[in-house]
Parts: structure tokens; C-alpha cells; sequence
């Protein structure tokens, strides 16, 4: 099960944030300020998973931005990890260069969907 | 769809976004922004076109977490009202906005079905769409029928989509959606391979809830996947030039959850899983999550070898790959494969260790859970050390959390290991260790944890573990190890009576007694567990021999245990009810006013015995003779025979009481004869004044067999016995004894640290803690001075004041324990005599300052009497760069009589200190965290310690979210006295973040006069009081000439100890005070001859002993 899906810039701003599971507005604030500090602490040669309290976290790099992803214990971590590549592929198709993702809000509310 | 997308977007206003971005975010541009977006939505001259645009930037500054719930109703009617276009945005924004609880959501529902009912494709794939995100649960039936007939329509996207609802309407309501099983199966085998895929959803999801309903399924399943496998699908469904991956992956789940435990439908995945086992070979990401899942089907369902071990290949190559991911993909396999076989861990073993010392955590965290799985009782020990090591770097609360319950259920899981670790504990440790260890560990057995049927396997290994080490002839253990041998194996050698022979183990214990390096409160140990033993096997040839045997013997204690024991087999029925099975966890009930006696007392005056004396009273008159004899001045010969007698002096309050005619004790009496007899021969205990010997040796044994009904009082009085020795020894400890008891601290602060995380779990820790603590710094205290126990001369120095302290505090807690009186004696008293709420401390003060001006209620109890009770003022102050930081109450707080603030621990970065507040109502212990450094801390955490003693109102901990640099944060905490003591520490640490994680310890010296609150009452209320307490306590105490009139010495209590003085008439003064919350304690004060005569009723019995402890002291030192 994916929880929430996001991507976020080194600075830590989120540029597109989905949640499948109902959270508080100041609640997601919190949350993905915490996602990106975890996300940001972890070297290259570290895993790209990471145990989130009860959850895990799953998370891409492309230049600056992150695309981290929040899944149950039940979710295959590597399947959810291309997942994240699948989506980035499908929007480089769409806008032909991927940096032009940062304008497009909010195209991925079905493509979690069909997994 | 993807054109819809790209034009949304392409409409976005750029400059909208430039203003956004561009600015940074400005908090303000945003407000500003949402400011003017409510006006517009709210105009009824903007267009829908304007609402769109309006609609895009709410979304988004709802994604930057500014609530835009003005632009809600607005979503939903541009839903309703607009075009294609318009639709589609209000759609998005309201499934983006809203959740499935929403009021609002209602209003949508009438689009949705004007939508499904659309000629427009594109409208009602809309509708569709919103309904798989959110639809209000009580809604469904509204459009169940439209989305149902939405299953046969000719477009597949229409198909899946409304497939994609229907698995919405399963997950909020399956019940609704029952009717409709078949039209799933329907879809299931559907032309297009999507309708098909999201079936697969909703069978996961059914599968997963009752798998056996599904079975006749599963070729359908297993024919997808060889088709998915084979590549049969449209090219567009390759990722990777792999054939739908997540398709594959759903389908294996399916396959798994199908096949587990049911070897004929597992049969018919064998061929399938092994095609996808082969075909996954290509090298990338994608085929690696197929094939760990592949992995995790083949292990799931009902095995088959050679499936097994080409899975178990694939698991190796995982382990072994250098790329990173790949590893924690395997360690996962490894750790769900392990459980199923084991020997794979040893396949893997190197590579494990490697893993446990990665530097990447997540991998280490992985590691350990995989090691969780393969413990065993050899190598229990080695994993919790590194899962404690792994504790140890943490900070993550929830995997803190998660190990910890790990290590405990370990613990709990091998009783073996537990056993073995305080069996190799026992034997180190030996005589030097603390008195505490053994006794918590007795408790922890006795009380057990949850589970009863592991507390009898634990108890049971206990004993065979022993009966082993008992079998070695010539083996030689410490002292404390044979008390807790002989302890265990009398309680629970029933246990197993199976197997063992009662007599055997009497043999064992009988053969213990003629060694010679048994001491003789050893033997009292071994003697209890025998007579514990032949309680449960009358007529035992061992106890018969034993008997005659010990009769004769030459040591008294043996021969009155033998005395004894012959007794009880003479009457069974006495013995079964006296030693009860497996009774040592109940309350005693203990008749404290010792009534029953009465009549003995009584025929016994009358045949002329000479009245009881009272302790005090029989040492002062023994002082007064001594003073005849050596012609030293009277105040030093007092001090000298006060602290040195370690059993004579006034070691304890509660010393104080053992000669307190009526309400004594009987079994304490019992005690100290017999630890006097041992300690000091025979000889004082037959010299006491007061004292008639033919009658006190009959009182004596009549109170033990009498005296305490239930309850094995062997056993309770070798419980606590070994302490009143042990403190005896602390007394006045060689250098060597010292150096010894130093490194068995050292050595038990780390097992016992092993044993607080994870073995003692119910045991009460924080005491244990506190306690070595407290035996430490007294140590400490005794090698810094010394001369001080050996001239004992009253020091007006803090220090010794304090390591008395101490030492009487560890014997007191240990008499109040065994009182076991409950403080809640005195509600039902609360209940039929009411009286007035406590007074106002504050009016206690302007009383107080009545004879002396010059004391302000702040001051009054700020001074040096204070000081006594809380050792860590005498820590310096802090530093005068610190000013800045120095701590102050506020002006409410400061209002009610505080102590100084009093620093409790401190670093580079962070001071604590404390400051103690009376209130009416409780003791507020407020905390200042003082941040030196020059950077804001954030997340520091102050948890107190669980105390036994005390109870803090708000809870352990208290959260700062962030302490600016240089600043300074209190927090306040109510705390209560939960079980009566004279003085006990409050342990308690601070957490927090810099750099890495760091912690201080602290602990707070709480005295029981932080807890006595004057008590207003008349003297009418006194009088009837007086009659209902049943616990007193009398003390003669001289006054110096100085403290004058009875007056002026009740001013001095009233001022120190926060009493109330009721009345005075003539030389009788009547003082009253309660003990938080509301524990009444009443004292009756009476001059005489230089002498005050004090006398103290309370309900409680630990109380008045206590308080004239306190009293006691206040007299001696004004």
C-alpha cells in the first residue's frame, strides 16, 4: 500500500505532495519536513530505503529533486523504487525534459493507481 | 487523459508561479495571495473560467500547507457547473481537498450521478475517477447500479475504471459489493489486459481475507501470470523490456497467499513460479523485486525442494551483491526465509557479521531483525548485546521501541539465559554485591510476569538449575548465592516434583548445613527451605534426622529453628496454614496493635512481670548508667552511642518503634531478637535492660508461631534479613572491603543494565538504580571522611549528616516495606470524620513570622535545616558567566514558601536545576533547563524515573520543543508521595540533540517533610482523632536549655516541619500536620524535667515513626 507520494527540492520545499491516506494539513507539513531531513541525511551509498516509524520510506534522487514515496511493511520496496522511475520516465515522455516537472503539479493521481 | 493533464498545466499562470517560487515561499505572499483568492471565489461575478484558475492555486497553496477550506464548496460547484475542462479541475480539487469524512462530500454526489448518466465518455470517466478516490460510504447505493452497468461498457477504460470504484466501494464498505462477486470474475477474465490487472486489486485484497473461498481460482491466476511471464501482453505493458512487472508481482502475492499450507494448489504454481524464477534474469531493479517476491511466494507456499533451493541461489545472490539495495532486498528475504530454514543463516553467516557492523543503519537495523528470528538459547546473549549496542545509537523513538519489546520478549522467551546470567551473577558477585540484586531477583521470580506458565518454567529451571549446582560437593559458592538457592528451591521445589525427589533435595540442603563455610544466616536460609519442603512432604526421614540432630546443636539460632520445626510437624494443620504454597507474593496481614496478646500481657503483670519498657527508654536508662561509669561529658557519649551502635542506636525512625510498647510489631520483635542473637551472642541479648529473659525468649517464639497467621514468615523474615547484616558490614568497611564493593558495582552497573532493559521487565528498577547509587556515594562519602564513623562525633560538616542519611534511609524503606502498611487506611478514617482543608501554608507562614519578623515565608524554608535533606545544594553554584541564565519562579509560584534553585546536573550546553515549591496541594518540582550554548536545541526530553515511592501527577516526561540559545525553559511537575519513606531520589534524565544524542542524568532528593502540610483542626476534632489512630509512637527527647518553653520548640516544628499547632495549655502542646494528599498524623507534646515528651497518632503506621524521626531531629539540631 502507498501512503503518500512526494517530491521535494534540496531545500527541503515540497513541489508535489499526494496522500492516499486522509492527514491533517499541519500534520503534512511536519511530516515531510521530516521525510526530507531523513532522505537528505543519507549518503549515495546508503540503501534507498528507509524505516519511517511505522512505515518505510522509499526514495529516488534526480539532480536536486527527491521523489520519496511512503509505503506499508506489505509493499516490495524495490518494485515501489521503479516504480518512482516508471513515473519519472512517463513524465519525461510527456514534458520531454524532466526539470520542466517542477511546474507540473498534479498529474500523478492515477498512475499509483494502476500499480 | 495525458491531453487534459498537459492543458490543465498549460493554463497554469506563470507569473503565478514565478511570484511563488521566485519569492521563496514568503509566508505573507501566500496569506496575501489567499486573501485575494477569497474575495474572488466569493465574487459572484467570477466566471468558472476565473474559478479554475482560482482552483489551481488554492490546490496548491493547500500543498504548501495554508488550509484554503473557504474554496471547498467553490471546488465542488465548479464540479457541478463547469466544462469539460472545468470539471475536470473541480473534480481534482475536491478529491484533493476533501477526505472521505467530509460533509461537503455529499453535495457531490448528485454530480457524480448526473456524470455516470453522461453521454460524454470523458464526463463519466471523470465521475468515475473521483469516485475510486473519495466517496461518502453511505453514498454507494446512490451509484452502486450505474457503476455496476459501467462493467459492461464497450470502452476498457470505462470498464477499468468503474473496476477501479467498485475496489474503492470494497475497501469502505464490503458489504455493499457482495452481490456483485461474479461481475468480478467477469472482469478478472476480461479482453483488456487493464480491467484485468485492476481486478487483480480487489481479488488481493478478497484473498487476503479468506483465501480458501478463491482456490478454485487459482489456474485462472496461474494462466495470467505464465501469460505475463511469456510475454504474451502488448508491448506497452514492458518496463524495461520486462513484461508489467507490477502485474507479475500482484499476481505472485495472489499465488501465495493462495497456495500457503495447501499443498495441492501450490502444485499447480510449481511450473510458473520456476518459468518466473527463469526469466528473471536479466540484470536490473525491476526483475530483482519480481524475483524477491518470486522468493517470497516459493517460501510461503507448501515447499517443494528443488523450487527451494534455486530460491534460496537467488536469496545468495541478493546477500552478496555489492549494490546496496539489493542487500537490504536480501536481508529482508533472508529474514522471512530463515524461519522456514534455518540453515540458510549459516549459508550466510559471514555475510551477516559483515552486515552488522554496516555503516549504513537501515542495513544493521535489518540485520537484527533478521537475527531476532534465529535466536536460540546459545546465542541469545551475543544477539541482545548487539541489539542493546544498536539501542545504544539510536534515536528513533519507534525503533527504539520495537527492539526494546524484542529484547524483553527474548528475555522472556529463555528463561534459561536469565537463570544462567544471574546464576553467573550470583557466583561473581558473591558476598560484595548489593543486597538488592538478590532480593529483586527473588521478587521478579516470586512475582513473576504475565504469564504464568512461563513463570513455572522459569521457576522450575531455577530449581533444576541449582539442584545441579548443589550436586558438586566440593563446589564453594558466596553466601547471598546459597540464600537465593535455598530461598528458590523451598518455595518452588514442588514444581518439580515429577521428576525430583523431595528427599533428595533435603539431602542437599541437609548436607549444606554441616559445611563449614555456611554462615550461620545462611543456614537460617537453609532451614527455612527446609521446613518450607517438609511442610509439603510430612514425615520426611531427612527432617526427622535433621531435628534430632540440630536439638542438640550448639548454635542457638539451629537449635530453635530445629525447636521449631519439630513443633510444626507435630501439627500439621499449624504448618500447612503457616506455609502456604507459592504464597509469597500475598500480603501479609499483620495485627500491628498486637492484640491478641493482651490477655498473655495481662496474666503476666499479674504474676508480677515487671511492665514493658520501650526502647528509648530502656537505652536511656542504659545511657545514664554508662554516663555513671565513664565520667565523659553527656552530649558526647550520647552522639558517640547514638551512631555507632549499629542495632542499640537510633540506626532507623523506625528503629525507634521496635520498643514502642503497643504498637510493636511482633515479627520485627521476632527479627531483631534473632539478628541480635547473632550479631552481638548471646550474652547482650540476655543483658538488655527492661528486658525479663525467661519471659522475653517466650514472647519470642510465641509471637512467631502465633503472631503472623498467613503467610510464610520464614521466608518474609529471611527476605529481609541478610540486609540488616550487610549494612552492619557497611558500617565501617575495610579499604579493601571498599575497593571490592566499588568494582561489584561497577561490575553489576553493567548486568544489571542488561537485566533493566530486558530482564527484570516488572521489577522495579529505578529503586534498584537509585539505591547502588546511593551505596556508592556513601562509599564515597565514607572515604572522604572517614574518622568520621569510627569518632562519631557529631560533625556539623553536611556530609556525614548525609551518608547517615542515607544509610538509615536504606534500612527504613526496608522496615516500611515489610509493615506493608497502605497509606489507604485513612480514607475510609477521611469518611466518617471530615475536617477542615489543610491550611494555607502561606497562612502558616505569617504564623510563623509572628515570633520571628524577619523570617519571609520564601526564606523559611530555604535554610540550613533545608539543606540536610537535599545533599546536591552543596554542588557550587554555577559559574558567574552564567548569569544570564539564572533561574527564577514566577511571581504565582514564587508566592508560595520554595526552595532555592538548586542545580542538578548540568554540561557544556545544558544546566538543570530545580526548585521545590510547596503548594497546599502537592510539591511542584519545577525544572529550569538552561541552554549555554550559542545554538537552539530542539527536542530535548525530561523524563523522570518511575519511582515506587513517589508518583508524578503529569506523567514521567515533559517534551521542549526547542530551547533557544541561551534561554532558559521550565517546566513544572506535581509530585506525590505514593508510598510512605523518610526520603527517597527521583532519578530522572534529560534528552537531547546535538550532534548526537546526549543525555544527563539527574536526581532529586525528596524528603518526607516536602510532603507534610499543616492540618487545621480544633481541639475538639484533635480528641476525636486521637482516639481513632491505632498506630503510636512515644519518644522522650531532652531539650537544651535554650530552646526554653514548649512554645518556642512547637514554633520551631511548625516552622520546620510545616505542622499546625492546635493548642497550648500549660506543658502540653497538641500539634497536628497531614502527609499529602490527605494521611492525618497528630502530636501530642508534654514538658517535663527538661524533657519533651513526644507522642504521635496516626492511621498510618510508618508515618508517626517517621515524623518523630523528624521532630527528633529538629529539636536536637535548634
Amino acid at each position: 500500500m502507498i501512503k503518500f507520494f512526494l517530491m521535494v527540492n534540496k531545500q527541503g520545499q515540497t513541489r508535489l505532495s499526494r496522500y492516499y491516506e486522509h492527514v491533517e494539513l499541519h500534520k503534512r507539513t511536519l511530516l515531510e519536513a521530516e521525510v526530507i531531513k531523513n532522505c537528505l541525511s543519507r549518503s549515495k551509498d546508503q540503501c534507498s530505503f528507509i524505516e519511517y516509524k511505522d512505515f518505510k520510506l522509499v526514495y529516488r534522487q534526480y539532480a536536486a529533486l527527491f521523489i520519496v514515496v511512503g509505503i506499508n511493511e506489505t509493499e516490495n520496496e524495490m518494485a515501489v523504487y521503479e516504480l518512482i522511475h516508471n513515473f519519472v520516465e512517463v513524465l519525461d515522455k510527456y514534458f520531454s525534459r524532466v526539470p520542466i516537472m517542477i511546474s507540473c503539479l498534479y498529474s500523478n493521481n492515477n498512475v499509483s493507481k494502476t500499480t | 487523459k495525458p491531453q487534459l493533464i498537459a492543458s490543465s498545466f498549460s493554463l497554469l499562470p506563470s507569473s503565478f508561479l514565478q511570484t511563488v517560487l521566485g519569492a521563496g515561499l514568503k509566508e505573507k505572499l501566500i496569506q496575501q495571495e489567499l486573501t485575494n483568492l477569497k474575495a474572488t471565489v466569493s465574487a459572484p461575478t467570477t466566471t468558472l473560467r476565473l474559478m479554475k484558475e482560482c482552483m489551481v492555486r488554492l490546490i496548491y497553496c493547500e500543498m504548501l500547507g495554508y488550509e484554503s477550506s473557504f474554496g471547498y464548496i467553490h471546488a465542488i460547484k465548479l464540479a457541478q457547473q463547469g466544462n469539460l475542462l472545468e470539471k475536470r479541475v473541480g473534480y481534482l480539487a475536491v478529491s484533493l481537498f476533501l477526505h472521505e469524512n467530509h460533509e461537503l462530500l455529499l453535495l457531490l454526489v448528485n454530480t457524480v450521478v448526473k456524470d455516470l448518466q453522461s453521454t460524454n465518455l470523458v464526463e463519466v470517466c471523470m465521475a468515475l475517477t473521483v469516485v475510486s478516490q473519495i466517496f461518502p460510504r453511505e453514498m454507494i447505493p446512490a451509484v452502486l447500479p450505474l457503476i455496476e452497468d459501467k462493467l459492461q461498457h464497450s470502452k476498457e477504460i470505462i470498464r477499468r475504471k468503474a473496476v477501479q470504484a467498485l475496489y474503492k466501494f470494497y475497501l469502505i464498505a464490503p458489504n455493499q459489493v457482495q452481490h456483485i462477486h461474479d461481475k468480478f470474475r467477469k472482469a478478472l477474465c476480461d479482453r483488456d489486459v487493464g480491467v484485468m490487472a485492476a481486478s487483480l486489486h480487489i481479488y488481493l485484497q478478497m484473498i487476503k481475507e479468506n483465501s480458501s473461498g478463491y482456490k478454485d481460482l487459482t489456474e485462472s491466476f496461474v494462466t495470467i501470470l505464465k501469460q505475463v511471464v511469456g510475454g504474451k501482453l502488448p508491448i506497452d505493458f514492458n518496463y524495461h523490456s520486462v513484461p508489467a512487472p507490477w502485474l507479475q508481482i500482484q499476481l505472485l502475492r495472489i499465488l501465495g497467499l493462495l497456495g500457503k499450507d495447501d499443498p495441492r494448489t501450490s502444485e499447480l504454481m510449481h511450473d510458473v513460479l520456476d518459468e518466473s524464477l527463469r526469466r528473471a534474469e536479466i540484470n536490473h531493479n525491476i526483475t530483482y523485486a519480481i524475483l524477491f517476491e518470486c522468493v517470497q511466494t516459493i517460501y510461503t507456499i507448501y515447499p517443494k525442494p528443488d523450487l527451494l533451493e534455486k530460491a534460496a541461489k537467488c536469496i545468495g545472490k541478493f546477500v552478496l551483491s555489492p549494490k546496496i539495495n539489493l542487500k537490504y532486498l536480501g536481508l529482508k528475504a533472508l529474514t522471512y526465509v530463515i524461519q522456514q530454514d534455518p540453515n540458510l543463516a549459516l549459508q550466510h553467516q559471514m555475510t551477516i557479521i559483515e552486515c552488522l557492523d554496516h555503516p549504513d543503519p537501515i542495513i544493521k537495523r535489518e540485520t537484527l531483525e533478521l537475527l531476532y528470528r534465529i535466536t536460540n538459547g546459545q546465542n541469545v546473549t551475543v544477539i541482545v548485546q548487539k541489539m542493546l549496542d544498536y539501542l545504544k545509537q539510536s534515536k528513533e523513538e519507534y525503533t527504539i521501541i520495537n527492539l526494546v519489546s524484542k529484547i524483553a520478549e527474548l528475555a522472556e522467551k529463555y528463561p534459561f539465559w536469565f537463570i544462567q546470567t544471574m546464576n553467573a551473577v550470583f557466583s561473581i558477585g558473591g558476598d560484595v554485591m548489593h543486597p538488592d540484586i538478590p532480593n529483586n531477583f527473588l521478587r521478579l521470580l516470586a512475582e513473576g510476569f504475565d504469564d504464568e506458565k512461563e513463570d513455572k518454567q522459569l521457576r522450575l529451571y531455577a530449581v533444576q538449575s541449582y539442584l545441579g549446582l548443589l550436586e558438586e560437593e566440593d563446589a564453594i559458592y558466596p553466601q547471598k548465592f546459597l540464600q537465593v538457592m535455598s530461598w528458590v528451591l523451598g518455595e518452588y521445589s514442588y514444581l518439580i516434583n515429577d521428576e525430583g525427589d523431595p528427599e533428595v533435595i533435603m539431602t542437599r540442603l541437609h548436607k549444606l548445613l554441616k559445611k563449614t563455610f555456611v554462615t550461620s544466616e545462611t543456614k537460617a536460609w537453609i532451614m527455612a527451605a527446609i521446613t518450607k519442603i517438609a511442610s509439603l512432604n510430612p514425615g520426611s526421614k531427612t527432617v526427622d534426622k535433621l531435628i534430632q540432630e540440630f536439638s542438640t546443636s550448639l548454635d542457638t539460632c539451629m537449635r530453635q529453628y530445629a525447636f521449631e520445626l519439630k513443633h510444626l510437624c507435630e501439627d500439621k494443620d499449624l504448618m500447612k496454614n503457616l506455609l502456604p504454597l507459592d504464597a509469597s507474593c500475598d500480603d501479609m496481614v499483620v495485627d500491628a496493635s498486637l492484640s491478641f496478646l493482651d490477655g498473655f500481657v495481662a496474666e503476666g503483670l499479674s504474676r508480677g512481670a515487671a511492665p514493658y519498657k520501650p526502647h528509648h527508654q530502656r537505652q536511656e536508662e542504659k545511657l545514664s548508667q554508662e554516663k555513671a561509669l565513664n565520667f565523659e561529658p553527656y552530649g558526647l557519649s550520647l552522639s558517640s552511642s547514638m551512631s555507632t551502635s549499629g542495632f542499640t542506636g537510633r540506626q532507623s525512625p523506625t528503629g525507634l518503634s521496635f520498643g514502642s510498647d503497643i504498637s510493636g510489631n511482633s515479627t520485627e520483635m521476632g527479627q531483631k531478637e534473632m539478628s541480635s542473637l547473632k550479631l552481638d551472642g548471646v550474652k547482650k541479648l540476655w543483658g538488655k535492660d527492661g528486658y525479663l529473659p525467661k519471659k522475653d525468649s517466650k514472647t519470642g517464639k510465641e509471637d512467631k508461631l502465633e503472631a503472623v497467621p498467613p503467610g510464610s514468615t520464614l521466608g518474609g523474615n529471611m527476605v529481609d534479613h541478610p540486609l540488616s547484616e550487610a549494612d552492619q558490614e557497611v558500617v565501617s568497611p575495610s579499604e579493601e572491603e571498599k575497593e571490592k564493593q566499588q568494582l561489584a558495582s561497577t561490575l553489576f552497573v553493567g548486568l544489571a543494565s542488561n537485566n533493566a532493559v530486558s530482564l527484570m521487565g516488572k521489577a522495579d528498577t529505578t529503586t534498584q538504580k537509585f539505591k547502588r547509587k546511593s551505596k556508592i556515594s556513601e562509599t564515597q562519602n565514607s572515604e572522604e571522611v572517614p574518622s568520621i564513623q569510627h569518632d562519631a562525633t557529631l560533625s556539623s560538616s553536611p556530609l556525614p549528616e548525609a551518608q547517615s542519611n542515607n544509610n538509615e534511609n536504606i534500612q527504613s524503606t526496608e522496615h516500611v516495606r515489610l509493615r506493608k502498611t497502605s497509606l489507604s487506611s485513612s480514607e475510609v478514617l477521611e469518611a466518617s470524620i471530615s475536617f477542615k482543608r489543610p491550611q494555607s501554608l502561606m497562612e502558616a507562614g505569617l504564623d510563623a513570622k509572628l515570633p520571628d519578623c524577619r523570617l519571609s515565608p520564601s526564606s523559611l524554608f530555604a535554610d540550613n535545616n533545608m539543606e540536610v535533606f537535599q545533599p546536591t545544594q552543596v554542588i557550587p553554584s554555577v559559574a558567574a558567566s552564567k548569569a544570564s541564565l539564572i533561574p527564577s519562579l514566577s511571581e504565582e509560584l514564587a508566592s508560595n514558601p520554595h526552595s532555592e534553585a538548586v542545580e542538578l546536573c548540568s554540561s557544556d550546553t545544558l544546566a538543570v536545576n530545580l526548585c521545590k515549591v510547596w503548594t497546599d496541594d502537592c510539591l511542584l518540582l519545577v525544572l529550569f533547563v538552561a541552554n549555554r550554548s550559542s545554538s537552539a536545541l530542539k527536542n530535548v526530553n525530561l523524563v523522570f524515573e518511575n519511582s515506587e515511592h513517589f508518583k508524578i501527577v503529569e506523567g514521567l516526561s515533559y517534551h521542549f520543543p526547542v530551547i533557544k540559545a541561551r534561554s532558559l525553559e521550565s517546566c513544572q511537575k506535581s509530585v506525590q508521595m505514593e508510598k510512605n519513606c523518610m526520603q527517597e531520589i527521583l532519578v530522572g534524565s534529560l534528552n537531547y540533540h546535538l550532534e548526537m544524542e546526549t543525555g544527563l542524568e539527574f536526581s532529586v532528593t525528596l524528603s518526607l517533610i516536602d510532603f507534610i502540610r499543616p492540618m487545621k483542626i480544633t481541639t475538639e476534632d484533635f480528641g476525636k482523632l486521637w482516639l481513632s489512630f491505632s498506630n503510636d509512637v512515644k519518644q522522650n527527647v531532652k531539650m537544651s536549655p535554650s530552646q526554653g518553653s514548649l512554645s518556642i520548640t512547637l514554633n520551631t516544628l511548625q516552622q520546620k516541619l510545616k505542622l499546625h499547632v492546635v493548642d497550648i495549655v500549660g506543658n502540653e502542646g497538641l500539634v497536628a500536620c497531614q502527609l499529602l494528599p490527605s494521611v492525618p498524623c497528630l502530636l501530642h507534646c508534654r514538658t517535663h524535667a527538661g524533657m519533651l515528651a513526644l507522642w504521635l497518632r496516626s492511621p498510618c503506621s510508618a508515618l508517626p515513626d517517621s515524623l518523630l524521626y523528624q521532630c527528633q531531629k529538629v529539636i536536637e539540631e535548634s
